[in-house]
């Protein structure tokens, strides 16, 4: 392991680390994914022919607030990189599976919401509503759903005394990811519940 | 993800040391298996994509053998169909794409001074996966009942429009497989996208600025970024056919109010930069080959590179020329007309700059340079027909007609595998070091050259004078006889060059001239090192002072400014093999140790796509397959200790 922290401090010609030009580029490209998907939804939207349509189905106090949880993950992620970069991996703990739990409250609050959903009649192959809908959250979703296995993962880790000061990176990449998937979420928020025709 | 320190002797670092030592002997079958070395990753990637080239190639031969005859009989339209599909998918998907992957794994950590790629396990696994997805989508055409002379492959051609691709117009498997086969790729090539983008931005050796690159290694900068940004695209489109054909979604159903276009827009917006994402590598080959044998700088450096950024940029914006007649009125079209025009330029101010690079150079006609003149020629003649197509009222003539077929096969062909080939001539001594014989080198070239007019020219003229597209067969009266007949046998001369290649290939492998490491008086740096290049590459890693670099640590200008070698300590001399044995295996260079991981973290790929179309409860088990390799990769050690 020490030589493979040795040559991950090799200089770059960038003087940025591989990995993390690796999360950026990696990052510049999902936007491509969840443009793709989200501009489905806006192409589709109100073409359905047949219901339940959003306004039908939309509970936006509820999702509103499972996105305030999704939003709060991300300030205890910043906690959580945070406690590593001052060597606190006490606090490291608390903070990563403070973050992993509120990912997975988003997520059981996603899954109450398509029951829900589908109760009242929606499936993939009900309207256009349905497909764009569910496939682009799902896809979200599943997004999240890695980023709390990272999270998890790294939990553990750091629970076998893993994760010293000097590693603070592997943290702030799982930072930079779950960020960007918050920060996706907020788009999705706004352009799929929000903003309606 | 990042790797992460584990407490040392954990119970799995133990476990994978013994499969490791197997791994660890070099030449055993076992050591290629589990390699993470860059120039091992880029044979691999170009003896499949060959095999694949072979296996495009038969498909199109009995193609051509249906096409040669009016009213033929020899292929029934259902099979006709499914080859056709098959060819182009494969030449484009499983020849083109990984052949210039091989060619920037074997080259890219050379051309820059480095020792490995960014991430050298990555760079293993998006090749297991690409190889994992070829091979899932061959399996196609096992779904059949192929005893019967039955084929199960996709059959609705390589573009899979919407709604044919939907499950009420293709019900058979063959389309599940093609599209779960195509997401395999797209999530490998990204993968060695990122990989190239870091490795070229990152691990530059000392010195080497990105304006002293080689073009090659901007090419693949610009393939790179090409490939982060448009691969998404299909995927996205992929997913939501998957969605439509697996789980009965409504992305492409217009009885639910879909939109089929949607499928055609989402396609070409990745397939446009996708032509670029084909032909850029090949453009950097030749721009090697060329100033190499003509012992002059590239004419115009800057241009050269800024007209590849231009290109890069230029090619999101001209998707819908490839759907002028659907019909999405004149605004639309005359301004995909006038961007289609614009690309034109800087693909242009290239081939003048290769001109001006060969215009009073001591040129030597050998079989790299040959190619390379072959691949401008052949480009020129197809981007030509292809300006026509920007023009809009003569597309609609041109649409869906022989015309459309052979400008793609010039430029694909003539330009992409052109350069392609002429750089396995190039670059075969740097890895073998030997050299290729060179009387078959030359009969290889012209048997190609002779073929691949004597096949798509007369396509020109056919699809002028009416004839469609994917068609199995046609009517001995509308005057196409001559002119399909022609091709037939073009593509029997295209497949002689071909065999003529590999007996070439593989003569050269075992009694070919030896090479030393700088047969040709090259200017890059892979030319500095022994051929075949030792593991560690560079045994100190080089400092950079201009372009061409190792030109220059060979050659001065004297004072009346003729070039003259620079006498003692010259470069060449400064690396021959003899002092390598000291260094036999790169003393005290850390190089990453092998590892199964990628190819355990790849075998789930498949696996989860079987589950999708057969039975669900694989799904999950690909998915442990994924999951398990994916942590053995980030719990394992990056390089063994000592």
């Amino acid at each position: 392991m020490a030589q493979a922290a040795a040559t991950d401090h090799l200089e770059t010609s960038t003087g940025l680390d591989n990995r993390k030009l690796l999360m950026w580029l990696f990052l510049a490209s999902d936007c491509l994914f969840f443009g793709s998907f989200i501009a489905a939804y806006l192409l589709y939207r109100g073409r359905s022919v047949v219901g339940p349509y959003p306004e039908d189905l939309f509970d936006i106090p509820f999702t509103s607030v499972s996105a305030f949880i999704l939003l709060m993950s991300s300030v205890t992620m910043v906690l959580a990189l945070a406690a590593i970069q001052r060597g606190n991996v006490r606090n490291l703990r608390i903070w990563l599976f403070t973050t992993a739990m509120l990912g997975t409250l988003f997520i059981a609050g996603q899954v109450f919401e398509f029951t829900e959903f589908n109760h009242e009649g929606l499936s993939l192959s009900t309207n256009l509503f349905g497909t764009t809908f569910l496939v682009l959250t799902g896809f979200h979703g599943a997004h999240v759903t890695v980023g709390v296995l990272i999270l998890l993962s790294l939990f553990v880790v750091s629970m076998r005394g893993g994760i010293q000061q000097k590693d603070s990176l592997a943290i702030e990449l799982a930072g930079l990811y779950w960020h960007f998937v918050d920060i996706v979420w907020i788009v999705i928020f706004t352009l799929v519940y929000l903003i309606q025709p | 993800m990042a790797s992460i320190a584990v407490p040392k002797r954990s119970p799995l670092s133990e476990a994978l040391k013994g499969v490791r030592h197997a791994a660890a002997d070099y030449g055993s079958i076992w050591s290629w298996i589990a390699t993470v070395d860059h120039k091992r990753i880029g044979i691999l990637y170009g003896v499949s994509a060959f095999a694949f080239f072979i296996l495009g190639g038969v498909e199109a031969l009995l193609l051509r053998v249906q096409l040669a005859q009016p009213d033929s009989g020899f292929l029934g339209p259902d099979t006709y169909n499914r080859l056709f599909t098959m060819h182009g998918t494969t030449m484009i998907f499983l020849v083109v794409m990984p052949m210039s992957s091989a060619f920037f794994n074997l080259l890219v950590p050379l051309m820059i001074g480095a020792r490995d790629v960014a991430f050298p396990r990555l760079n293993a696994f998006s090749f297991w996966l690409f190889l994992a997805g070829a091979i899932f989508l061959n399996a196609s055409f096992f779904t059949g009942d192929i005893l019967n002379g039955e084929l199960g492959a996709p059959d609705a051609g390589w573009f899979g429009y919407a709604p044919l691709n939907l499950r009420e117009f293709t019900p058979g498997h063959g389309l599940d497989f093609w599209m779960l086969g195509l997401q395999m790729f797209g999530l490998a090539s990204l993968a060695g996208g990122f990989n190239f983008v870091v490795t070229i931005l990152n691990m530059r050796a000392p010195g080497m600025t990105l304006f002293r690159m080689p073009v090659f290694v901007w090419m693949t900068l610009i393939t790179s970024f090409l490939i982060i940004f448009a691969m998404p695209i299909i995927s996205v489109a992929l997913f939501e056919l998957t969605f439509d054909r697996l789980f009965d979604a409504n992305f492409f159903n217009a009885e639910a109010g879909g939109n089929p276009l949607l499928w055609q827009h989402m396609f070409w917006l990745f397939g446009h930069p996708e032509v670029y994402i084909l032909i850029l590598p090949a453009f950097g080959i030749i721009s090697a080959i060329l100033p190499t044998f003509s012992r002059k700088p590239l004419f115009g450096y800057a241009f050269v590179v800024f007209s590849g950024i231009a290109i890069g940029f230029m090619s999101w914006g001209v998707w819908v020329h490839h759907m002028l007649t659907t019909g999405l009125g004149t605004v639309a079209n005359s301004a995909f007309g006038v961007t289609t025009i614009l690309i034109a330029v800087p693909t242009g101010v290239k081939v003048f700059n290769w001109m001006a690079t060969l215009w009073g150079g001591s040129i030597r006609f050998r079989p790299p340079l040959l190619f390379a003149v072959g691949t401008v020629a052949m480009f020129t003649l197809g981007g030509l027909s292809g300006v026509l197509h920007s023009m809009v009222p003569s597309d609609f003539q041109q649409q869906d007609s022989y015309f459309v077929v052979a400008h793609l096969h010039y430029v694909l062909f003539g330009g992409a595998i052109f350069g392609l080939f002429g750089g396995i001539y190039y670059w075969f001594p740097k890895f073998t070091g030997r050299l290729m014989n060179e009387k078959l080198g030359h009969v290889n070239f012209w048997l190609m050259l002779v073929g691949l007019n004597l096949t798509f020219f007369p396509m020109q003229i056919s699809g002028l004078l009416g004839m469609p597209r994917r068609i199995y067969t046609y009517d001995s009266e509308l005057g196409w006889n001559l002119w399909n007949l022609m091709s037939s046998v073009g593509a029997f001369f295209i497949a002689a060059s071909v065999l003529v290649f590999l007996i070439n290939f593989f003569f050269s492998l075992r009694r070919g001239e030896e090479s030393g490491p700088d047969p040709w008086d090259a200017r890059t740096l892979e030319w500095s090192i022994p051929s075949p290049p030792p593991e560690y590459n560079f045994k100190e890693i080089p400092t950079v002072t201009s372009r061409d670099a190792f030109w220059h640590q060979k050659y001065r200008e004297d004072e009346t400014g003729r070039i003259v070698p620079v006498v003692s300590g010259s470069a060449a001399d400064a690396e021959t093999p003899e002092d390598e044995t000291e260094g036999e295996h790169g003393h005290g260079i850390h190089l990453p140790s092998p590892s199964y991981m990628p190819l355990i973290a790849a075998s789930g790929f498949p696996v989860v796509a079987t589950g999708l179309i057969y039975d669900f409860a694989l799904v999950p088990v690909g998915f442990a397959l994924i999951l398990i390799g994916f942590f053995g990769w980030v719990l394992e050690p990056a390089t063994e200790e000592e």
